[in-house]
């Protein structure tokens, strides 16, 4: 919503400055966006010198003109007029610009095989005389104004305010003044009575059908015949220009004045266009009609339209139709001034991907009373400018307009804001508003003007008394500094834990899009339901991710690509595992690309972060089923013992999807489910200070035989003496067949009670021995 | 001078003599080993007459001690001399570099989600999480959003069924609902996540973050509301004192409703929070609509509050000068470094947020 200050003073007589009201605009949460000079299109002719004016190449009649434009470099303009010469002083007119005699906005052309950018202007194109033989001369004096406008350009400050969707009321400067006025800014100037001889009957047929869900409650109108339609004042030009709009014609720009002065809009139609009779009802699924932006509208069933016995001619308080518009030779007109429900203009235009102004407020709600003051608005203004004369109005409508009233308890202010506010000071902001207050007992009686349909109860009256009073005038309260229920739950503490955790591990932290390229997610989906976005951003961005790895790995080559080769990148958030709310996982997923390392890099980082979220390594199982998005022989899934639950994935990703490049992925959900079902203080731990003795073995072993299952066997050959076993080196190749491999490992044998002396040591080993003979079929190797 | 005594000094004087632990050590076993002057001296005492048994012993005894006294002493002595020898030798270029460190880093916005987090925590805030895909119900009309309003046209929804009643939340606000058809008041909470508005330009990405707080409770007024988020917006810019202005709005689920600015000005380019004669809009707040109470089963003749709703990717932005939305999630490897915290620096109240 735009305007200026001295239109604001048409309805505002007030001495505060423009600073001051745009103060006041802001604190009555009538935000405002910009504060600009109008721009002046005639503030786009610039004062130019002809450096040199050579002949054009390839014809005669025109001239090729290097034009001093005030910029650093010359400007090269082809010319036609016959006094283009050297150092001569003229107006230069840019691309872009519009020549004010014919409408036209000038591009960068060529003319006859040379490049002109812009022109020189006569003073017949320029409207300033009839004058078109040759470009205009200026005298000596504007040679210090080189690149200046030749236009004053004093105009006043246009206002542009942000209105929020429940302030329809503010859609007109009238209502921008009345919230200004219930602030204190000054006083709301009563609209004028206007009196106009209204001389016939309003003699066209006017008819609102009564169909199901018709939008369109009243429709009022009146006649104009014998006007002389024209290009409007130039006043009345400015300020159609201040909304930023482009006058058209009188006729035009007087309704569209209206509309922003009053927040009423109105549609003029060329009388001498319509059909016998003016039938407002619901269209029928295959119509269509050609609407004033020029474009053609296939209608459905159930729009609102405004049509005569040839058809539809416009969508009610959506956009007027080309048929029935009018034009500068129009000699008759018929103007509306109707009440359009606001949901189903909504609807309609939604479904058409239409937008006016007219529908704007609409939607938004428009005062229904506001029918007649429209109407001879509007009348007075086109028969003082193009004059004729005026029928009396004709108001139709097919439903009563409703008071709202609301009881309100003036306590509720106090109760709601924290300070205590006079009963008095609230009915003095509501009257102000344009509330009437029926009975000022203990609970008022409150009657909504009909221009603000927002307003349905007793908390809309208190938004409006503090409003009004100043949010500057609540008392802070400080915050009380106390806890009820801990800041973070389980989860919460272990999202955050295992964060810091991977970061710790020289991960970095990215934050990717929950959504991604439904070809890359493929990959990763396995048999969970894909959930495609129904209106995408981009169409590589059409599905929630089933993972997290599609976006970390394109990330990952773009990073490879700026020249990054190694790179370890994580990220924390939700994977998708169906379309219905709720369905969603965390998953902490890390990936990591370097030189020189393996699947046991990536290993490690899992299982030490496993370990700081609390999973201890005896309490997991490795498993070698993974996805298929991993490599089948380098990864794993880490596994709990009690209940089977899965933990994570790590591995190499499939080198089909990605090269030597190793991955991880926890699942937080399940990690905190099966820690709160094993919920474990720590044991009292003692340490042994008896002599500890490594042993050492080497067991031959079938080739698929697993490590894991090894140390299993050794520490519960006696879980009390065996502190550790570690595994240091596993070997194939020469003097083992080719079937085996070799496993060396070394175990640490510890009492708590006792030193161990040889014997015992021997025991142990030979148990050592045996059961691994036994369980994994395997030798020992001499 | 006895033969014993000349033997003594004569080992006394080698003693001093000696150049090398190896020396030392030579002289040692001539003194103290099996056969050595010691124990040689000791078996001459069985030959002695019984009454001067005694005060051989002693003597010898006493010279036992005496000389170890000063092996002990020599010997450190000669061990400072030779690593102060080897010292000498041991010479690096300490101004080659270090080896590499793998660093990481935590993002941004996981770091200020963390700080938001703890200053809500001293004032008894807890986390509340909603999901990211929401029904139509809780994302509009529970928040007293109807079909077919304006109001809708602020929000580009992402939808997830043609239908339309299945969407990627466009803000953090279905929380509050969720949480209170849940619980029982009083109620609050901040709730930090992920939100989607079909929006991509120099400003706007199509994901991004906010924070939504509520607090229910019997008498909760504005005046709390400005209490609590005046306490907060201090805390996080770690100032004194801050110019704010609440500036009456519109959102559907909150009336009264308010936007908050901060003030701040512009220094050789650097942006000074807090003073200054220019607006800055951070949030949007307001008392909670009673409708959105009633949908959540609220009795709102005896419960009331606030809520608020921040937007955490431009906070950090503020905070961090950082200048590009859209750089938050293009992962590049120069920016996560640069821009990343270190994951020891972790926020909390009696530390302080920020290094």
């Amino acid at each position: 919503m735009k305007f200026t200050t001295n239109w604001l003073k048409d309805h505002l007589k007030t001495s505060k400055t423009e600073v001051q009201i745009i103060d006041k605009l802001n604190n009555n949460g009538l935000e405002v966006e910009k504060v600009e000079p109008l721009k002046n299109e005639l503030g786009d002719f610039i004062i130019a010198k002809i450096v040199k004016a050579e002949k054009h190449p390839n014809a005669d009649r025109l001239k090729l003109c290097h034009v001093d434009v005030g910029k650093k470099e010359l400007v090269k303009v082809v010319c036609g007029g016959p006094n283009a010469k050297d150092n001569l002083l003229t107006i230069y007119a840019p691309p872009g610009s519009v020549i004010p005699k014919n409408n036209m906005k000038l591009e960068v052309s060529k003319i006859r095989g040379e490049t002109s950018y812009g022109m020189l202007c006569s003073e017949s194109e320029l409207n300033l005389s009839n004058e078109s033989e040759g470009i205009i001369e200026l005298n000596q004096s504007y040679k210090t104004k080189i690149g200046k406008s030749y236009f004053k350009n004093n105009l006043e400050n246009v206002i542009e305010l942000s209105i929020t969707p429940n302030r329809p009321d503010c859609l007109g400067i009238r209502g921008i003044a009345r919230d200004l006025s219930a602030s204190g800014v000054g006083k709301l100037i009563d609209n004028k009575n206007i009196k106009i001889k209204k001389k016939f009957k309003q003699s066209l047929k006017v008819k609102i059908e009564k169909n199901s869900n018709q939008a369109c409650k009243i429709f009022g109108s009146c006649l104009i015949k014998n006007i002389k339609n024209q290009e409007s004042p130039k006043w009345l030009k400015e300020r159609i220009l201040s909304l930023g709009l482009r006058p058209i014609s009188a006729v035009v720009d007087v309704t569209n004045y209206v509309m922003f002065d009053l927040n009423r809009p109105l549609h003029a139609y060329d009388l001498d266009k319509i059909n016998k009779e003016i039938i407002v009802r619901n269209s029928k699924k295959g119509e269509s009609f050609k609407a004033l932006d020029n474009k053609e509208y296939k209608l459905d069933d159930g729009m609102c339209v405004i049509s005569d016995h040839d058809g539809v001619l416009g969508l009610g308080g959506i956009i007027g139709g080309t048929r029935s518009g009018t034009e500068l030779n129009t000699k008759n007109i018929l103007l509306e001034s109707a009440y359009f429900d606001p949901e189903i203009t909504r609807k309609t235009a939604k479904k058409l991907e239409l937008n006016s102004d007219a529908k704007f407020r609409f939607e938004r709600g428009i005062d229904p009373n506001s029918i007649s003051m429209g109407l001879e608005k509007a009348s007075e203004m086109i028969l003082k400018i193009c004059g004729g004369e005026v029928s009396k109005s004709d108001i139709q409508s097919i439903k009563k307009i409703e008071i709202r009233k609301i009881p309100f308890d003036p306590n509720l202010a106090s109760k709601t804001i924290g300070i205590q506010i006079k009963t008095q000071e609230i009915i003095k902001i509501l009257e102000n508003l344009g509330f009437k207050i029926k009975n000022k007992g203990k609970v008022l009686s409150v009657e909504v003007p009909s221009w603000r349909p927002d307003i349905y109860g007793q908390i809309d009256l208190v938004e409006e008394i503090i409003r009004i009073k100043g949010f500057d005038k609540i008392d802070s309260i400080e915050p009380e500094k106390k806890r009820l229920k801990p800041t973070l739950n389980f989860f919460q503490r272990h999202f955050h834990l295992a964060q810091r955790s991977v970061a710790s591990k020289g991960y970095l932290e990215t934050i990717t899009w929950s959504f991604t390229d439904e070809k890359i997610n493929n990959n990763f989906r396995e048999n969970v339901e894909e959930v495609k976005i129904v209106n995408p951003i981009s169409s590589d961005l059409n599905v929630l991710r089933s993972s997290l790895y599609p976006n970390l790995i394109y990330y990952l080559k773009k990073n490879i690509d700026r020249g990054f080769e190694n790179q370890s990148l994580f990220e924390i958030g939700p994977s998708f595992t169906g379309r219905k709310s709720g369905q969603q996982i965390t998953i902490i997923c890390g990936i990591r690309k370097e030189d020189l390392i393996d699947v046991f890099a990536i290993k490690t980082d899992l299982i030490q972060t496993l370990f700081e979220l609390g999973i201890n390594k005896n309490e997991t199982f490795v498993d070698t089923n993974t996805p298929g998005y991993y490599h089948p022989g380098r990864s794993g899934s880490i596994i709990t013992k009690k209940n089977q639950k899965l933990l994570a994935y790590f591995g190499e990703i499939h080198p089909k999807i990605i090269n030597k490049t190793y991955g991880f992925e926890i699942f937080l959900e399940n990690l905190v489910e099966y820690k709160s079902q094993n919920k474990t203080t720590k044991p009292t731990i003692t340490f042994s200070d008896y002599q500890k003795s490594d042993r050492d073995f080497a067991f031959v072993v079938n080739k698929d035989f697993k490590a894991q299952e090894l140390i299993e066997i050794i520490s519960n050959v006696d879980n009390s003496l065996i502190k550790n076993v570690k595994i240091f080196d596993v070997y194939e190749g020469e003097n083992i067949p080719s079937d085996k491999k070799s496993i060396a490992l070394k175990v640490t044998i510890q009492s708590d009670f006792k030193t161990l002396n040889e014997h015992d040591l021997n025991q142990i080993s030979k148990k050592i021995i045996s059961s691994v003979e036994e369980k994994a079929s395997a030798k020992l190797r001499s | 001078m006895s033969d014993f005594e000349k033997l003594k000094e004569n080992f006394k004087n080698k003693l001093d003599q000696a150049k090398n632990s190896k020396e030392v050590d030579t002289i040692r076993s001539e003194i103290f080993s099996k056969d050595g002057f010691i124990n040689s001296e000791f078996k001459k005492i069985g030959t002695l007459p019984e009454k001067d048994k005694k005060q051989i012993a002693t003597k010898i005894n006493s010279a036992k001690q005496e000389l170890t006294k000063l092996f002990n002493t020599k010997a450190l002595n000669l061990e400072d001399a030779e690593i102060d020898e080897r010292v000498k030798k041991e010479k690096e270029d300490v101004t080659l570099p270090e080896k590499d460190f793998r660093v990481g880093k935590i993002h941004p916005v996981s770091q200020v989600i963390d700080e938001i987090s703890s200053i809500f925590s001293e004032i008894g805030f807890s986390v509340e999480e909603g999901p990211d895909v929401e029904s139509e119900y809780y994302n509009f009309t529970a928040l007293n959003t109807p079909e077919n309003h304006p109001a809708k046209d602020m929000h580009d929804t992402f939808y997830i069924e043609e239908n339309m009643k299945t969407l990627l939340r466009t803000h953090t606000s279905p929380v509050q609902v969720r949480t209170m058809l849940k619980g029982k008041p009083p109620f609050k909470i901040i709730a930090p996540g992920r939100t989607y508005r079909s929006d991509s330009d120099q400003t706007h990405t199509p994901m991004f973050h906010q924070l939504e707080g509520l607090h229910i409770d019997e008498n909760i007024t504005m005046g709390h509301l400005k209490g609590c988020l005046n306490y907060f917006v201090k805390e996080f810019f770690e100032v004194e004192k801050i110019k704010m202005r609440f500036r009456p709005s519109h959102f559907p689920f909150t009336e009264p409703s308010a936007e908050v600015d901060i003030g701040y000005r512009i220094e050789k380019n650097k942006i000074i929070i807090g003073e200054g004669d220019k607006w800055l809009e951070i949030l949007g707040c307001g008392m909670v609509h009673p409708n959105v109470l009633k949908n959540s089963k609220i009795n709102s003749n005896k419960y009331q509050g606030f809520a608020f709703g921040i937007g955490i990717d431009r906070l950090a932005m503020l905070k961090y000068g950082i200048n590009d939305l859209r750089s938050f999630f293009e992962c590049d490897y120069r920016w996560l470094n640069y821009y990343g915290f270190d994951p020891l620096d972790v926020p909390t109240n009696y530390r302080g947020l920020s290094k």
